[in-house]
């Protein structure tokens, strides 16, 4: 870095910023994961399957309400949107710290086309399950055959 | 996919008593906390439902067991967690009223209130002048 800009920023993040971009460079942008997916950021883990005429995406989301949860389709590509809001209280006094609070997103590119109309999410005791039903032209078609029957 | 990547959740490794379905046993995500007169246990156990959770106390331990229904179909194209049965236990060196332990499940979090027993209360003690 030649042309370093003066920043206020503190050291430590400015090389943490610089760690994330070699990263994202490196293991692929378009957050599918790359290969290490829970190791660089915050991301919960997903499952994703084929269910013929649709998508099914699942996350385990526990202690998190509708409205925290923010889902966009766009461009082929699924974006989940987190915030588990810490619900530390005046008086407790942790022993053991667990449970994942924060933001956190998680983008996946979906692999054949769908209609983005239809999407449907679905939380249920802490699971969140997103169908995304295939778009016309990528659903599975039986093609008969035909000709000419010559009466051989 | 990938299947070195299935298990992401931390497995339960010395579970003593053999279970009777097969399948996985996973170790929920905790945080115990205290909050004045109680102990507070909230376990992240997502896919369970009210009924199938299973709480015991004996003897200063606590145990958590919680069963989880197969829910995915096949044909996956990315599996980085497996779904089953949550199971955790815990030793409890505080003076806990067993009588009185409450516990409510929402949205796949699973909160236990353990209120301390009278005797482990804190208590102040007034030191008299003597006139």
């Amino acid at each position: 870095m030649v042309f370093g800009y003066q920043t206020s920023r503190n050291p430590l993040n400015q090389l943490r910023d610089e760690m994330d971009r070699l990263f994202t460079g490196f293991l692929g942008s378009v957050g599918d994961g790359g290969f290490m997916p829970n190791m660089f950021r915050n991301q919960p883990p997903v499952n994703v399957w084929d269910r013929t005429d649709a998508i099914m995406v699942e996350m385990e989301l526990p202690g998190v309400k509708n409205d925290q949860i923010d889902i966009s389709v766009t461009g082929g590509e699924l974006t989940i949107k987190v915030n588990r809001p810490d619900e530390t209280q005046q008086g407790m006094v942790f022993h053991r710290r667990e449970r994942p609070v924060g933001a956190f997103h998680r983008s996946l590119r979906l692999p054949v086309e769908v209609d983005s109309n239809r999407v449907e999410a679905e939380l249920r005791n802490g699971v969140l399950t997103i169908t995304l039903p295939k778009a016309e032209s990528a659903k599975p078609r039986k093609i008969n055959v035909t000709g000419a029957d010559q009466g051989v | 996919m990938n299947n070195e990547a299935t298990i992401t959740k931390p497995t339960v490794v010395d579970e003593t008593t053999e279970r009777t379905r097969t399948g996985c046993c996973y170790r929920p995500n905790v945080d115990i906390l205290e909050r004045g007169d109680e102990l507070m246990v909230i376990a992240d156990v997502p896919g369970a439902k009210n009924d199938s959770i299973d709480i015991h106390f004996e003897e200063g331990v606590l145990e958590i067991r919680a069963a989880v229904e197969p829910r995915h179909g096949n044909g996956f194209l990315r599996q980085e967690y497996g779904v089953g049965d949550y199971y955790r236990t815990f030793q409890v060196s505080e003076a806990i009223d067993a009588s009185k332990i409450s516990a409510e499940y929402s949205d796949g979090v699973l909160t236990l209130h353990l209120p301390k027993s009278e005797a482990a209360k804190p208590r102040k003690i007034n030191v008299q002048a003597s006139a």
